[in-house]
């Protein structure tokens, strides 16, 4: 006998081009919050999939209990008390929040039921929901809200939680936790699945670190510094990011006068009076709570909604706010939304044909409407060398990448054609530490050669980390913006929190 | 308590090889299901599978009949597939066809004591007109109004029905028709040139290869065919790049439309001459079958097409020579999808028993 719930022995997985995890053996104690740390394609995904009876496992084996176990499906996971929270939203998302959660549960209960438990939940945790919500229309924070309720009301034994806060505002985060140590105070076990070095400090007993489907190591939390397991990740040092001002030109080339926008729809967020400047090379963050009028905001400039109630959008003094996408890329703007799968690429193409979907003058990917197929290989060729896209090649299609590869494609085809302005959203969420890093490292590098950079992001760190101006918003309304090298945090939290004063 | 139950469970990766097999398989396993109903219905399996799907292409003339059923069916299937990869559900290619036929026909009843060589050509162009504009009725009703495209392009079909009926009854019958329900025939000049003598396959064909061979062009070398693309897998992304999702409704629509058109023209200017109520054997409906089956490549639409055209022949065959009712052709129709479908999900998913 021994106080381990699970005991994973030589687990291996292949895929016909790459092995997922090499014989990968670790044993996670009862009661406590262990981690797996790794960067994307370091097998994470992979591992917790064949533990939640997804992929079955090429070879090893597993103890649950103590006794041998085999899973080979999700529902007979659940039977047997493993949740599973996915990075990925696994939401119907034409129903509502009560009917998805009907759905996920496997035993029936009456809608009656349902709702007290879930006030229970709700309170207990801190978790308000909003039953009568389509799925839709709900931010990627308040998605995810959903997806833990619904984990919860399962009852699990242990609850795989995967890369859980990276659509979490920093409150969320804090409950998210407290959430968590209730569940282990309860007697439960929490598989936590992330690339946030704090987190794995902060909350988790034991880590596991992976890289390349092979386990580095695993060992108490409390041997490791943020540093020493940023280095045992990715197996070498990372540079500290700078912010450095002496680039910007005091000429404002991007300006947002006044803009409001009504929507008449519960789940939208108006936008009330937005206004704001951004200078020639500066990174102007907006931050702000999931569901403040973000996703409503970016829809505003990208000119994918162009139906404004009052106000303007002025840029290097063309006025904007009537233009579609394209003709704002044909002024040198690109933009990266926030959903990669099926808004900025299209997951069923290839990486080539993904190019397409933002073409900027100067780009010549057409003759006469004509594809030149050359040049767009070539493009995507350069794409993946100079941002160290992990994929076997330009053909291979989007769905194939994972996140966090995919997401530096996608930026690197709107930084390769050198734009004037790039509008961001959420440049980082839910990929691994190193992507990230690149990620910022790129953003800052752009600014540095004279592009304005506006970011949308609900991580707060990355704003700190990346941007020269910050301003936060809530409720639909833009507050001031502040120099980021001297705004106070708690200044920000405040205006996060709706406090204005 | 043991119980077997089955279970469907995704492959982690397709077989290529299988993808190429698929449709073999599934040709195989309906002649093998067909063996058996004839069997059970007492004929020789053997014998009436030669009856139904090779005796129809024994002979030139059998091969000229395939080819003068299939080309409707291809030129129609192939403007489905510019709607079909969009996502834009057009089941009314059957009034589209009519409505060609109508226009074009029209221009034939108008010049039938003309003959000259631009009459063809322009009731060609009428007939694509005609179609175009019945097509984009549908398109207009779904931009501007948010209609469903399913139920307005399927009423259509009845109306351009009715219409045709109105005019091959009425103004358009014919003087010396002995009251018959039909136009006047038209000029020698309005006829689809035969490709052989003695055979009734015609230039529509040469139109029909064509056509595809173009839309081959367009769907994987031009950026109209990649923007269909896009917007028939995630619209959300096409509006991010800047894709006019009305412009495309309209393309789409007035593309199978005109394709429809030319197809009922070729019809009634081919080898039927003149205009009257029965001049698509429901074409228009068959066709979504086959650009399915074809799974919207140009290259498989033509073999779908050329597959379901002789199930039509096989079952007059067989009605004629073993007196099997011809709707054992639909039930061959009916295996292939059937089976094809099958084989298609088993590529993709493997089905487990698993004790519980």
């Amino acid at each position: 006998m021994n106080d381990l719930i699970l005991d994973i022995k030589n687990i291996s997985k292949s895929f016909p081009r790459v092995t997922a995890n090499n014989k990968v053996t670790f044993g996670i104690k009862r009661n406590s919050v262990h981690a797996i740390l790794g960067e994307n394609g370091a097998g994470k995904s992979t591992f917790v999939k064949i533990l939640y009876g997804l992929l079955e496992p090429d070879e090893g084996s597993i103890d649950y209990n103590n006794k041998p176990f085999e899973i080979n499906s999700p529902a007979e996971a659940r039977k047997n008390g493993i949740g599973m929270v996915f990075q990925h939203f696994s939401l119907f998302e034409s129903l509502s929040v009560r009917e998805n959660l009907i759905l996920g549960i496997d035993k029936t209960m009456s809608y009656s039921n349902l709702e007290k438990k879930l006030e229970n939940i709700s309170s207990q945790y801190n978790l308000p929901l909003d039953l009568d919500a389509p799925i839709t229309s709900l931010s990627a924070g308040e998605k995810q809200r959903v997806e833990i309720v619904r984990i919860l009301l399962q009852d699990p034994q242990i609850l795989i939680m995967d890369e859980p806060t990276s659509v979490l505002t920093p409150q969320e985060v804090e409950s998210l936790f407290i959430t968590l140590n209730a569940l282990v105070k309860e007697g439960r076990t929490i598989l936590y699945i992330t690339h946030k070095l704090e987190e794995v400090i902060s909350i988790c007993d034991t880590v596991t670190i992976m890289r390349n489907g092979e386990v580095i190591d695993t060992s108490s939390t409390s041997n490791f510094t943020a540093k020493t397991l940023a280095t045992k990740m990715l197996g070498q040092k990372l540079d500290d990011l700078k912010t450095n001002y002496d680039h910007i030109r005091d000429e404002t080339n991007f300006e947002v006068n006044n803009i409001s926008c009504e929507f008449n729809d519960p789940f939208l967020t108006d936008l009330k009076n937005i206004s704001f400047k951004v200078r020639v090379g500066e990174i102007y963050g907006i931050a702000g709570v999931a569901g403040n009028g973000q996703s409503e905001l970016m829809d505003l400039l990208t000119g994918e909604n162009t139906n404004i109630s009052s106000g303007e959008i002025i840029f290097n003094k063309n006025k904007i706010q009537n233009f579609g996408p394209q003709k704002r890329r044909d002024l040198s703007i690109s933009f990266v939304p926030e959903n990669r799968l099926g808004h900025s690429a299209v997951p069923e193409l290839s990486l080539s044909e993904n190019i397409l979907l933002s073409q900027f003058p100067k780009n010549n990917f057409l003759k006469n409407g004509i594809i030149l197929k050359n040049n767009i290989d070539n493009y995507a060729n350069n794409v993946i060398k100079d941002f160290n896209v992990v994929t076997p090649g330009n053909d291979a299609k989007a769905s194939s990448l994972s996140g966090g590869n995919l997401q530096k494609y996608v930026i690197g085809r709107e930084i390769s054609s050198n734009p004037k302005l790039l509008i961001i959203s959420h440049p980082t969420w839910g990929i691994d530490a190193g992507a990230e890093h690149a990620i910022r490292e790129s953003l800052i590098d752009l600014a540095q050669n004279g592009t304005s950079i506006i970011v949308i992001s609900q991580d707060l760190d990355e704003l700190l980390e990346i941007t020269h101006k910050i301003s936060v918003i809530y409720n639909g309304k833009l507050s001031n913006a502040f120099n980021t090298n001297e705004v106070q945090i708690e200044k920000l939290g405040l205006l996060m929190g709706g406090k204005n004063e | 308590m043991n119980s077997f139950l089955p279970m469907i469970i995704s492959r982690s990766q397709s077989s290529n090889i299988m993808n190429f097999f698929v449709p073999i398989i599934a040709i195989l396993l309906t002649l093998i299901t067909g063996s058996i109903i004839f069997l059970l219905l007492g004929f020789d399996p053997f014998y009436a599978l030669y009856t139904f799907f090779i005796s129809p292409i024994s002979t030139s003339y059998g091969v000229s009949e395939l080819l003068v059923k299939a080309t409707p069916l291809a030129l129609i299937a192939i403007g489905l597939a510019f709607c079909f990869k969009n996502n834009i559900y057009n089941i009314g290619a059957e009034g589209q066809l009519t409505m060609g036929a109508i226009f074009g026909g029209g221009i034939g009843i108008l010049f039938h004591d003309t003959n000259a060589f631009w009459l063809l050509p322009l009731m060609i162009f009428a007939g694509a007109l005609g179609g175009a504009l019945w097509g984009l009725i549908p398109a207009l009703l779904k931009t501007k109004f948010n209609t469903n495209e399913i139920l307005t392009s399927l009423m259509l079909v009845y109306i351009a029905l009715f219409i045709l009926d109105f005019l091959v009854v009425g103004p358009w019958k014919d003087p010396n028709g002995f009251s018959f329900p039909k136009s006047r025939a038209f000029s020698d000049s309005g006829r689809m040139p035969l490709l052989f003598d003695g055979l009734r396959v015609h230039f529509g064909l040469i139109i029909t290869l064509f056509l595809i061979f173009v839309s081959w062009f367009v769907f994987s070398k031009t950026m109209f065919g990649f923007q269909l693309k896009v917007s028939g897998f995630s619209p959300k992304a096409a509006r991010y790049a800047g894709f006019n999702q009305t412009t495309l409704i309209f393309l789409a629509f007035g593309i199978c439309g005109a394709f429809a058109g030319i197809a009922g023209l070729s019809e009634v200017s081919g080898p039927i001459g003149l205009l009257y109520r029965d001049i698509s054997p429901n074409y228009g409906f068959t066709a979504i079958i086959v650009a399915f089956l074809g799974r919207l490549h140009p290259v498989g639409i033509i073999f779908a097409s050329l597959i379901i055209a002789l199930t039509y022949l096989g079952a007059e065959d067989a009605q004629l020579f073993l007196q099997i009712p011809s709707a054992v052709g639909f039930i061959f129709q009916g295996l292939v999808l059937f089976y094809l479908l099958g084989a298609e999900l088993l590529i993709n998913y493997k089905l487990t028993f698993k004790k519980t």
